[in-house]
């Protein structure tokens, strides 16, 4: 992955100025520094990581998909249960989560712009500001989980909470609680070990940012990562109602 | 005849690459541009990663390889005669897991693949050079779990990892899991690599139908390696948290489904065969064509076949649970779908004999195994359409015919083409040309053995036995004994492939820049290439089938017409 939104390294670089006498192919001087030795142009360089990225986003895509069909068939096989269980969630602190990654998304986008237009204070700015989002919704969601752990909210075999205790009065007949928290903590620990991966990229894009890497002719990182994030947010953005709005 | 053929190809494909210079000779070859054992673990060449992949590869099928033979030792007595059933049941698995994960599937795409497909769009590397080399280490990380899983007691869940058992059983299901789970993200990303550069890499000039037909179906094993693998990635996640912490999804006393698992298995699994036999089909394209002198029958149709292959793969995943428990309804449709994908295999199949019909066949050590192909891979692909019909499958389900239709399919198949196609870019890769005469013996040993022993399967699992059993009724007894005989002789064909490529490193001929006389651009380049591949940028200007001898042809065709 790191291809798709690396445009060059060290290796890279040394192994351009080492083939540099060996091809006669004829770069023109004006080239780009940016630009990796067995590509012709930027634009071909730049279309091929953007290309790379959407392709991985399929993937990602295809890899949460099972997510979501379990969560249907545990659904259509419980929805007494679902709809039960959902309210030992706490929606007000899913809510927060939900704004905190949409504007999270904003200030990725805005750092974008900032490349774009070559600002490169705004690209760091923005870079700080989405990993401190992502670092707020992986705090509240710690807060949640540990609740849950705390209470005994846990999937499967491991499920050992006090319903009444936690004010569940209405129980349906055939409830499977296990099924429920162990569809919770599948689906958002997977999107969770993505928002943890989203904010390891863009601390490294934060330091390429402070060394002035991106150029409005080259910011594929940046908006390779840019699309990353807000996949991760749009995953969210279908998790919340899912999980904690039940209805 | 190849010596007589050189010149004219040469001068074509000096065409094909329009401002092409002559090869300038003096260039070193990847081979040897870099020195020490570093320039190989930090390539980011692909053609030295796809080398590196050859070796790895080919080790592990000679490790999954002696299981297998342990497997067929065991059953040539009802008796025990080698190990205990426990055991048994361990090595059909390692054979299995290993055989899917470690060898077919990186096979073509990960070795050939990478040494050909920048070559033949006249590119300088992959569109991600680091991102292959990544591939290469987590293809690595991957296989460092299931061998240290067989290390640890190794597991006996049958490679399917099947539930409720794998969530059960004590043995090492989760780090061999774990181990499948790291090899799908090295066949994700190079199949992620490969869609980009075939998109964005071609040479000026290479349109989609100026494309090699290997460049198509490597085009369409990775979408599919792209769009299935993230699914097993998510079963083998969903199966290690059901493992670790019973979060019930595949267990009905929790409410779960151990059907889903088997929904969420072949989703994957299914695609997975056609990530494991296109690239194949790729191959035998390409040396039917090349040992023909004649342009392929049906260019587009093998070409669109292999992705209506791919996409119709998608779909067909239900006719492994026809005896699981599915809605009848579901099972005549998978059927029905089932059915569908002979259509676009049987256009191959056509089009390669159309090919060979009225050409000038050369009948070359490669041009053997393609012709093996044809012959074991029609049987593997026939035989499917047995067990893709409902009231048959009941019958023949979980016997050995299944067992000999899918090595018809992925030894006879892909495993022979990769043979083939290692022969025929042999002296590409290596600078060195193989024994013409021991390369042909070792095929019809492979040949022979294969049938030897995979054919009277198709008669064990038809009169009634049932795969991985570890002892059998006395009537079979004789059967068990010819297929452990033809394994012997399989065997003996491996070996002896493997000694041929041995002698021809130590002492084989220097190969010349294009022994087989091919118009597709990795011919167009000094033997071995340069670290950069070509001295200039290609320009296209024709196809790769456009063999010279097709023009005098079609002239003598017009003027006997004008006369």
């Amino acid at each position: 992955m790191s291809d798709l939104i690396h445009d060059q390294t060290p290796l890279a670089q040394a192994h351009n100025v080492t083939s540099g006498a060996a091809d006669h192919g004829g770069h023109g001087a004006g080239h780009s520094r940016h630009l990796a030795h067995h590509f012709n142009s930027m634009s071909q360089q730049n279309a091929s990581a953007k290309l790379g990225m959407w392709l991985f986003l399929a993937q990602e895509l295809l890899f949460f998909s099972g997510l979501f069909l379990m969560y249907a068939l545990g659904r259509y096989f419980y929805p007494e249960t679902f709809l039960a269980a959902h309210e030992l969630l706490d929606w007000k602190l899913g809510a927060v989560n939900t704004v905190v990654l949409l504007f999270s998304s904003l200030t990725m986008a805005l750092a974008i712009r900032g490349a774009q237009t070559n600002n490169q204070k705004s690209i760091v700015t923005n870079l700080v500001l989405t990993i401190v989002c992502a670092c707020a919704f992986l705090v509240i969601k710690y807060f949640e989980y540990s609740h849950k752990f705390h209470v005994g909210l846990l999937p499967g075999k491991y499920f050992s909470a006090n319903l009444s205790e936690l004010g569940l009065h209405h129980i349906p007949a055939d409830f499977a609680p296990g099924v429920f928290f162990g569809v919770y903590f599948v689906m958002t620990g997977a999107h969770g070990i993505h928002v943890l991966v989203g904010i390891g990229l863009m601390i490294w894009l934060l330091v390429r940012a402070r060394r002035g890497d991106f150029e409005p002719q080259s910011y594929a990182a940046l908006e390779n990562t840019g699309l990353y994030w807000h996949l991760v947010d749009l995953i969210w953005i279908y998790l919340f109602p899912l999980l904690y709005l039940v209805r | 005849m190849l010596v007589r053929n050189e010149s004219a190809v040469a001068q074509q494909a000096g065409a094909t690459s329009a401002g092409a210079a002559p090869v300038a000779g003096g260039e070193p070859s990847y081979l040897t541009a870099r020195k020490g054992i570093g320039s190989w673990l930090y390539t980011i060449d692909h053609k030295r990663i796809g080398l590196m992949y050859l070796v790895a590869v080919l080790t592990f099928f000679l490790i999954a390889g002696v299981f297998a033979l342990m497997v067929r030792m065991e059953l040539l007595n009802q008796a025990k005669d080698i190990v205990d059933a426990d055991t048994y049941n361990k090595l059909f698995t390692l054979h299995g897991a290993m055989m899917v994960f470690l060898v077919i599937i990186p096979s073509v795409p990960a070795t050939l693949g990478n040494f050909l497909i920048p070559l033949m769009l006249g590119a300088k590397d992959v569109a991600f050079p680091r991102l292959n080399l990544w591939s290469f280490y987590i293809y690595c990380f991957g296989a460092v779990f299931l061998v240290y899983s067989i290390a640890a007691g190794s597991f006996d869940t049958g490679w399917t990892f099947y539930t409720p058992y794998s969530t059960t059983t004590s043995t090492e299901v989760i780090s061999a899991t774990t181990g499948a789970f790291i090899l799908g993200f090295s066949s994700i990303l190079t199949g992620l690599n490969f869609i980009v550069t075939i998109h964005k890499m071609r040479a000026p000039g290479q349109t989609w139908t100026k494309l090699p037909l290997f460049v198509w179906a490597t085009y369409a094993t990775s979408v599919i390696q792209v769009l299935a693998t993230p699914v097993l990635a998510i079963t083998l996640c969903l199966l290690m948290m059901e493992r670790l912490f019973g979060i019930g999804i595949f267990d009905p006393a929790m409410g779960g489904d151990p059907v889903l698992f088997q929904h969420f298995f072949w989703f994957y699994s299914h695609p997975a065969v056609y990530i494991m036999i296109l690239p194949g089909f790729g191959i035998i394209s390409e040396i039917i064509t090349i040992n023909s002198r004649k342009h392929i029958f049906g260019y587009k149709a093998v070409a669109l076949s292999s992705v209506a292959i791919a996409i119709i793969g998608f779909l067909v995943w239900g006719h492994h649970m026809f005896v699981s428990g599915q809605s009848e309804l579901v099972s005549v449709i998978f059927s029905f779908l089932t059915y569908a994908v002979a259509i676009p295999t049987a256009i191959k199949v056509f089009s390669w004999v159309a090919t060979m019909y009225g050409g000038s066949i050369r009948l070359t050590a490669p041009m053997w195994y393609a012709l093996s192909f044809l012959f074991l891979f029609t049987i593997g692909g026939l035989t499917g359409l047995f067990l893709g019909a409902l009231s048959v499958d009941v019958h023949l389900h979980d016997t050995y015919f299944v067992v000999a239709h899918f090595h018809y399919v992925m030894m006879g198949g892909t495993i022979v083409a990769f043979i083939g196609g290692l022969h025929h870019w042999w002296a590409k890769m290596t600078g060195r040309m193989y024994n013409e005469a021991s390369a042909k013996i070792a095929c019809a040993l492979i040949f022979i053995g294969f049938n030897v022993t995979f054919f009277t399967q198709f008669i064990l699992g038809s009169k009634g036995m049932p795969r991985r059993y570890y002892t059998y009724l006395p009537e079979f007894h004789s059967l068990h004994v010819i297929s452990t005989v033809g394994s012997w002789i399989l065997a003996a064909g491996l070996f002896t492939t493997l000694g041929c490529f041995i002698a021809s490193l130590m002492k084989g001929a220097r190969a010349p820049q294009n022994p087989w006389g091919g118009l597709s651009l990795e011919w167009a380049t000094q033997t071995p290439p340069i670290e950069h591949n070509f001295h200039h940028q290609i320009v296209v200007t024709s196809g790769p089938y456009d063999f010279p001898e097709i023009q005098t042809t079609t002239t003598n065709s017009h003027n006997v017409k004008g006369h």
